[in-house]
């Protein structure tokens, strides 16, 4: 067992630890940075529900070690909607298209969606879907997420 | 039968955005691996890495001894709790069993010691340096190898786990059979299912001071894992409270506590400190109790017009070591036919023991029946030469043959799944499809179109005894808002939308202003939770009652203090209105502030307040029926299949929230493609798992679902509110639909076994004129060579040897278990022998009956009447040997039922 200390920016906020060279990202935001809405479906990296944003890019937090994230800006699916409450626009969609049913699966695949919108990019439907491919739901048979898809590529004009 | 609403409906039927998704799209959820207590410590789990064996030794010296482990913990440990294990139907379980091993393991990955540590990653570690010795014993994993190999449970006669129907011929049934124009046999077999809901089994667990243990469980409904947990721990002065905020899906897993979370309870109690256990995927995908495996050959008759005569089942489940209830799955044979006209049915039934993990339900637990009955038909159509459309026009139960009661008992009234078929045929172009697919199978592509109709069981209560009515609590509070504390509890179903729908169109008030709890079994009163398609049926009834009620007292408090009479005043907009006069309009809170804090002001007599509830039990049965066709195309070239099409025609009746009906009808169609084409928990000879994670358990992905079209019929029930359910009914109807699509386009071939799942490979072999991949022989087979391990001969069963005198040791006090299809009754009978003649009484909880019977040999008959739960005939075959005595009842439509007792 190694011991290490890292900071890194978590929606905004700065957090410090002292944490076991082993110890996963996803154990790390959510017991000691308090972000519970990364959940964990597998820690084998298929599910995709963990997935958050690390310097921008989507990143399954059950196949990266806290230490890995020393110094990085992360945003959870807790950071995406604005202050007043606001919805992100990925999380609109979903709402509007009753995208998810238990919501297990649910933060992943808003993150994965968001992560492909950073910097204004503009994903078509194809993007978005094929996106998907890393994500598991049990429960809508993903009728609802590509109706958000498809939302959200009408919404954009990239169809 | 329903009086008017109040006002219009506004809700109800609407695509209500949900209420849930506000928190679960942002993270704020409350699953139960968010909570986190002061001085939590983490379990984890010894499993067994063998199939079947015996402990010799458990060594915990060197993990009790690492850093910041608290406790290993085995079965001798928890065995001074003295917990009962039991089913679903809150019974003790048909054999012996413990939280943790007691001295035998019985399946790869039986939790054999429990290692409690300061966070989850030391308690893997210690986990890993419990040492356990077995003496391995060759293992019992098949169907087959249930049959022919050594008795999983030394305490049992044979591995049966429950047995129904008919085990002799029936010779008037098989004259029919023998006698018919055209005999359709089908033997189908269906994999073994994971549930996987997307979260894990959990508990978070902890003793408030000496009385109150509170429990944070991912259930599927937190009054009966109280019930559940008070009735095992049986502890006087314990009370148990039981939490589930957000459960991320069941279907069927989470139910009730098994052994993992009752040892991870124990714990908490042992150390006085609050223990979680968080269940992983390996865990959950080999070692969490499992569904399906299931064999079936199902044999139908029919006239010269394709008409149905007769048809018997032969079918068996494997129930693995523990199931949650031994079963042979009564449901399939009463819901087999019942959707169709048939004058003879008879069935046999038997659940199997094995050394794999027990069984546990899954979403719609008895649709093998459906699987069965319509790819028979379709085969039947094939080879009877004629559509598959219109074998089923011919057979299908129309409006014109109702009332009517089918074979098994089964009375039909409002079920319409000859009206589904049609409106779905209005929907699919069956004959353009034909074209379509012959100038594809001209270019060598093969196009599939397949069919499937159904009804579905929903809402049941009072039949059996856990499934009763579901409560609603309703209030408006002095702020004027409305809360409802509901029974019913969604792990995903959207109840907390549904429910408040039901509410806010009675009480006139926007549906933000309604907000239901459901996550407390502290809070509110006795559901069984999620299963059987129950909660839109009777949470709905349960809320529009309720609604009713308290829209009624609403109604007499302003009509006492506007001067108005009760018909006049209307409830809409948060607002109570007088007709005629809208100058007098008051808002809810107005009203609610008089009504609680100014009982002067109340007409005299009556309560203060704003409260109301309402146990709602609805009709015993009500159906949905659907009808849903698939369009495949099957690559000769990989045996690869492609979903082109998928529409679901479906009479659920009034839909609460189309969107939350539609959502269900995917979640079970996606559950059905998993079930076909990919998912498989399969196990090898030894025993152990091949499935251990998602890469090797393949649940649909996003590219594996096609868009669903929908049409609904919507024909009301009797139900209150109309509604029927329709949680299970995607993943019932959804094989079938995709079976038959496959060997439509797969017909230029030859015939599709119905050998689940249809990969690639297997279809492959249907392309090529190849044999089907034949499942491996039982190690106990004859025929079986070179077994790994050398088996135990089997134990021969316990009525071997009679005595001559045997009539001496009958008289006298015997206890004596029945296996019902409703969980095990244990009765008390009396015997009195003169000659060959016996008298006799039978105590159970429902009192008692004389009999009379016969004795020959060691062989005790009789029969007796009884009225509950219907009127039939039982009849008992029982036989004595030493202190021991077994044998069965028959018990009418329900079929056969073992008897096992004992010497009082
Ligand atoms: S938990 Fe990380 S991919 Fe499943
Ligand atoms: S909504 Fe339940 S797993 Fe996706």
């Amino acid at each position: 067992m190694s011991e290490h200390r890292i900071s890194m920016t978590v929606n905004g906020q700065q957090h410090r630890g002292l944490v076991d060279g082993r110890l996963m990202l996803s154990d790390w935001l959510r017991e000691a940075a308090g972000y519970t809405g990364v959940h964990v479906g597998c820690e084998q990296g298929v599910c995709g529900a963990c997935t958050v944003i690390v310097d921008g890019r989507a990143v399954r937090s059950c196949l990266m070690l806290a230490v890995q994230a020393d110094g990085c800006s992360l945003t959870t699916v807790e950071g995406l909607a604005a202050a007043d409450g606001t919805l992100h626009p990925v999380q609109q969609a979903l709402k509007d298209n009753h995208g998810l049913q238990c919501g297990f699966c649910t933060p992943g695949i808003v993150m994965t969606l968001a992560a492909l919108r950073a910097d204004g990019a503009r994903p078509d439907e194809a993007a978005m879907t094929e996106a998907m491919s890393g994500h598991l739901c049990r429960c809508t048979g993903y009728q609802g997420i590509r109706r958000a898809i498809r939302q959200l590529a009408a919404e954009d004009g990239t169809p | 039968m329903s009086a008017p609403p109040i006002s219009a409906q506004r809700f109800i039927g609407q695509r209500v955005p949900r209420k849930e998704d506000g928190r679960l799209l942002t993270g704020r959820g409350s699953f139960v691996d968010d909570i986190i207590l002061p001085g939590m410590l983490h379990a984890a789990f010894v499993r067994s890495p063998i199939a079947r064996g015996t402990i010799r030794s458990i060594d915990t010296d060197v993990a009790r001894a690492q850093p910041g482990v608290h406790a290993v913990l085995t079965q001798a440990d928890l065995a001074p709790f003295g917990v009962t294990m039991l089913s679903f139907f809150l019974g003790p379980v048909e054999v012996a069993m413990t939280p943790l091993a007691d001295g035998r393991v019985a399946y790869v990955g039986h939790p054999v010691a429990l290692v409690i540590a300061d966070d989850r990653y030391l308690a893997e570690d210690a986990a890993s340096l419990v040492v356990v010795d077995y003496a391995e014993e060759a293992a019992v994993v098949t169907l087959d190898d249930a049959r022919l190999g050594p008795r999983v449970h030394p305490d049992t006669d044979d591995n049966v786990a429950a047995l129904m129907g008919e085990e002799e011929a029936d010779a008037a049934l098989e004259a029919l059979l023998a006698g018919a124009p055209h005999l359709v046999s089908q033997s189908i077999r269906h994999q073994r299912i994971a549930q996987s809901p997307m979260e894990t089994r959990g508990v978070v667990a902890s003793l408030q001071g000496e009385s109150e243990l509170l429990v944070h469980i991912t259930c599927a409904g937190p009054q009966l894992v109280a019930r559940w947990l008070t009735l095992a721990l049986d502890r006087p002065g314990l009370s148990v409270r039981v939490v589930a905020k957000d459960v991320g899906g069941s279907f069927g897993l989470k139910n009730h506590p098994w052994m993992e979370e009752v040892s991870a309870i124990l714990a908490a109690m042992l150390l006085r400190r609050p223990v979680k256990w968080i269940e992983d995927r390996i865990e959950n995908l080999t070692a969490a109790n499992q569904a399906r495996e299931q064999e079936m050959t199902l044999r139908a008759a029919f006239d010269t017009n394709g008409r149905l005569i007769a048809s018997h089942a032969d079918y068996a489940l494997n129930n693995g070591a523990y199931p949650m209830g031994a079963d042979a799955n009564i449901a399939v044979h009463m819901f087999l036919w019942a959707a169709y006209n048939i004058p003879a049915y008879s069935f046999v039934s038997r659940g199997w023991y094995s050394n794999t993990p027990g069984l546990a339900a899954y979403r719609g637990p008895w649709a093998i029946e459906t699987l069965a009955r319509e790819t028979l038909l379709d085969r039947a159509a094939r080879q009877i030469g004629i559509d598959p459309v219109e074998i089923r026009r011919r057979n299908l139960c129309t409006a014109a043959d109702q009332p009517s009661v089918t074979p098994l008992g089964i009375p039909r009234e409002d079920i319409t799944p000859a009206q589904c078929l049609e409106k779905l045929l209005e929907v699919v172009d069956v004959p353009a499809f034909r074209a379509e697919q012959a100038a594809a199978r001209a270019q060598g592509r093969y196009l599939g179109l397949g069919l499937a109709a159904y009804i579905e069981p929903t809402g049941a209560a009072g039949s059996i005894a856990v499934m009763t009515g579901e409560l609603a609590q309703l209030r408006i509070e002095p702020t004027g808002r409305v809360v409802a504390v509901m029974s019913v509890h969604s792990q995903g179903h959207g109840t907390q939308t549904t429910m408040a729908q039901c509410i806010a169109d009675q009480l006139g008030v926007p549906i933000e202003d309604v907000t239901i709890f459901d996550g407390d079994s502290s809070r509110g009163g006795f559901g069984p939770g999620a299963g059987g398609s129950r909660q839109g049926v009777i949470g709905g009834g349960a809320a529009i009652r309720a609604g009713r009620l308290l829209a009624d007292k609403v109604k007499a408090v302003a009509a006492h203090l506007l001067n108005a009479s009760p018909e006049a005043i209307s409830l809409s907009d948060g607002m109570v209105h007088v007709a005629g006069a809208p100058e007098m309009r008051r808002t809810l809170r107005e009203i609610a502030e008089i009504a609680y804090g100014e009982p002067g002001r109340l007409p005299p007599g009556m309560e203060t307040g704003l409260e109301a509830q309402y146990r709602y039990d609805p009709p015993p049965m009500t159906f949905t029926s659907a009808a849903h066709a698939c369009i495949v195309e099957v690559d000769a070239d990989t045996g690869f299949v492609g979903i082109r099409r998928w529409v679901s025609s479906e009479d659920c009746g009034v839909m609460i929230n189309p969107a939350v009906v539609e959502g269900q009808i995917a979640g079970g169609l996606a559950q059905a493609i998993g079930s076909v084409l990919l998912e498989d928990a399969a196990r090898d000879a030894q025993g152990n798992p091949t499935a251990a994670t998602f890469k090797d358990y393949a649940l649909p992905t996003i590219f594996d679902v096609p868009d669903f079209e929908y049409v609904h019929a919507d024909t009301p029930s009797q139900a209150e509110g109309g509604f029927r359910g329709v949680g299970e009914g995607g993943c019932i109807i959804g094989p079938p639909t995709l079976v038959n699509a496959i060997a439509d386009a797969l017909a230029p071939f030859g015939e599709v076994p119905v050998d689940l799942p249809l990969t690639p490979a297997k279809l492959m072999t249907v392309i090529e004129g190849q044999p089907w991949p034949e499942r491996p022989v039982s190690r106990f087979h004859p025929d079986h060579r070179a077994p790994e391990v050398d088996a135990p001969a089997p134990v021969a069963p316990a009525v071997a040897a009679v005595a001559p005198a045997i009539a001496v040791g009958i008289d006298g006090a015997w206890k004596l278990v029945l296996a019902t299809p409703m969980g095990p009754q244990p009765m008390v009978a009396h015997f009195q022998v003169a000659g060959d003649r016996v008298t006799g009484r039978l105590e159970a909880d429902q009192g008692s009956q004389e009999f009379t019977g016969t004795l020959s040999g060691d062989q005790v008959r009789w029969e007796m009447k009884v009225t509950k739960p219907m009127a039939i005939t039982l009849k008992y075959e029982l036989t004595f040997a030493g202190s021991s005595v077994s044998g069965k009842c028959k018990m009418g439509l329900f079929g056969t039922a073992k008897v096992r007792g004992e010497r009082a």
